[in-house]
């Protein structure tokens, strides 16, 4: 059951952008953002638009398993466009037949029709862009990434390797963590625990004989994991060696260009083809 | 309960890329009475294999949302899956399966580690309560988990309000063991039971399955890696590979298939390895792998006059 879900969905081929540098990919996202965000057109979200697409193509990962990833918003992206829709300020209120879309507060407008599509194609290519990256990076790589991308922190004192250090154990542990969950909901069903019926009360009370096990499993790691690093004397000590260095190539200067390339485009359109905010 | 698997096939993961084939066609018989080892490498589907027989892993069959599949014209249809746990179908979605449990006790691997409650007693109780249709009377309860305590080997007086998480490692398995065999299942099915445990408490879990097998439970099925434990325990044995059951064999004749056993990366228990080495020398023992039969034999051996010194 828990075994169908796959954590970080990592989608392991190869691909260009599999193979791109983590802290360009992650740098690329956030200059994504930035841009989709500075469109105050639809010019300049087309040209955003088109830059996701190349992307896609070059990750090589099936279209169904990015789209996939709207399903967990869907409900954010209704509700946002059903607020917009009905409660924009616009001037220009819809006419169909003799009636006019008012009442009260509520005011369907034109402006608020043409602000809903952008919004959500906005939000739309938020979330596709970020399940790319998680799609082709795998976590390790990830935390690899923002650590080297948060070194000037450093300079601040802020200990940037023990909160990589973190976040990777907790990433290392989800999945061990989600088998024990499994093999513990097994047992307490083979003893007879019923998830499925009984109301909310019945079902909560189901829970405990999983969690309590589970948290003491956490516990019990999390001592035995210390202690094997104790033994090891990891110290967490600065300047550590890494066994896989990252390093820039010729592909990430491409992405770096077309990052730079896709802020300035969108800045343009923004400066030559008019806004709609 | 007899219980019969045929055809049976499971993938974890279907339909995605990270699809696992975890069992390929099984077809096997466990009789009533058996004491039943199933051996075999590590991701085999011997734990895949169990956890259908009390319906944790369900046959797609047996799903709520299932709707049989129509056949294109000119397909021949899949040999049909049967799974049949005494009375219990579980092809069959309308089969109780929380009674099915009841009557199959399954303790998993490292069962210690599923002990919740604050006390032993509620722990052990906790099958109990779960399985009974209308809310049993304190005696009958308390009755039932002073034996189930009792025949785990464990002093009821003394830690029945202990807290579990206070117990040592063995005495833990033991309460874990005994909150499955409180309601007193049919067919018992563990996973690895003795992994783990020093050399003394595995001898003890064993003679403890083999009282719970005589006197009550009429079946028991156990996953093992430790070859002499198989050879001196079961009545029968199934050897997994890939998926699949190579054989299913009483183990004096699964061990005299020394060369298939090490070809799918399998142990041999230590008496089928002395038998190899004085078979080298020219002397032939046939015995049943056990070790009391293989001294015996030896014995015989060396009165007949063949003394080596």
């Amino acid at each position: 059951m828990l075994k169908d879900v796959t954590f970080g969905q990592y989608y392991p081929v190869k691909s260009f952008v599999h193979n791109c540098d983590p802290r360009i990919k992650i740098l690329f996202l956030i200059g994504f953002i930035v841009a989709v965000f500075l469109a105050s057109n639809f010019y300049g979200l087309a040209l955003c638009a088109a830059v996701l697409v190349i992307g896609i193509l070059c990750s090589r990962v099936p279209v169904q398993s990015i789209l996939r990833s709207i399903k967990g918003i869907l409900f954010l992206l209704a509700f946002t466009a059903i607020l917009n829709l009905f409660f924009y300020a616009g001037e220009t209120t819809v006419v169909i037949g003799e009636i006019p879309l008012q009442w009260g507060v509520v005011n369907i407008t034109y402006e608020g029709i043409y602000f809903m599509l952008f919004l959500m194609f906005r939000l739309f290519m938020l979330i596709l862009s970020s399940s790319l990256l998680t799609l082709t990076t795998t976590p390790v790589n990830l935390t690899d990434g923002i650590e080297s991308l948060l070194t000037p922190l450093k300079w601040l004192r802020f200990p940037v390797h023990v909160l990589a250090l973190v976040m990777s154990i907790a990433l290392r542990m989800i999945p061990s963590l989600m088998d024990e969950t499994d093999r513990i909901m097994n047992a307490q069903k083979a003893r007879g625990t019923d998830f499925e019926h009984g109301n909310i009360f019945k079902r909560v009370k189901a829970i405990v004989p999983i969690l309590i096990p589970l948290l003491i499993g956490a516990m019990r790691r999390a001592e035995e994991l210390g202690d094997a690093m104790d033994a090891r004397c990891y110290t967490g000590s600065e300047n550590r060696t890494k066994y896989k260095k990252l390093t820039f190539t010729w592909r990430d200067l491409i992405v770096f260009l077309l990052c730079a390339a896709l802020i300035a485009g969108v800045v343009l359109c923004n400066v030559y083809l008019g806004s709609i905010l | 309960m007899r219980i019969t698997a045929e055809h049976l096939n499971y993938t974890y993961n279907q339909a995605s890329e990270f699809a696992v084939h975890a069992l390929r066609d099984v077809n096997l018989t466990v009789e009533e009475g058996e004491f039943f080892g199933i051996i075999g490498h590590t991701g085999s589907g011997k734990s895949t294999f169990i956890q259908h027989l009390n319906g944790l892993i369900l046959l797609p069959s047996a799903q709520k949302k299932y709707k049989p599949k129509k056949l294109k014209k000119g397909e021949i249809a899949p040999p049909k899956t049967v799974l049949q746990v005494g009375e219990y179908d579980l092809t069959d979605k309308k089969t109780d399966f929380r009674k099915l449990r009841s009557k199959v006790g399954m303790v998993f691997q490292y069962p210690e580690y599923q002990l919740f409650a604050e006390t032993v007693f509620e722990d052990v109780a906790f099958g109990l309560k779960n399985f009974s249709e209308q809310p049993l009377s304190p005696e009958r309860i308390q009755t039932a988990v002073r034996q189930a305590l009792e025949t785990v080997g464990l002093n009821y007086a003394e830690v029945w309000d202990k807290s579990p998480f206070d117990l040592s490692g063995g005495q833990k398995r033991r309460v874990a063991i005994a909150g499955v065999i409180v309601t007193r299942p049919e067919v018992l099915v563990l996973d690895e039971p003795a992994a783990g445990l020093d050399p003394l408490g595995k001898q003890e879990l064993m003679a403890l399955l083999h009282e719970i097998h005589r006197s009550w439970c009429k079946t028991v099925i156990f996953v093992s890696h430790d070859m002499d434990e198989v050879a001196e325990n079961c009545t029968k044995v199934a050897v997994f590979s890939e998926g699949a059951v190579q054989f299913v064999l009483p183990p004096k004749e699964l061990f005299q298939k020394q060369a298939e056993l090490l070809s799918l990366g399998l142990d041999l228990p230590v008496t089928a390895k002395l038998v190899a080495l004085l078979k080298q020398k020219g002397i032939d023992i046939d015995c049943d792998f056990t070790k009391k039969d293989f001294i015996q034999k030896v014995q015989k051996y060396l009165q007949g006059g063949n003394g080596v010194c």
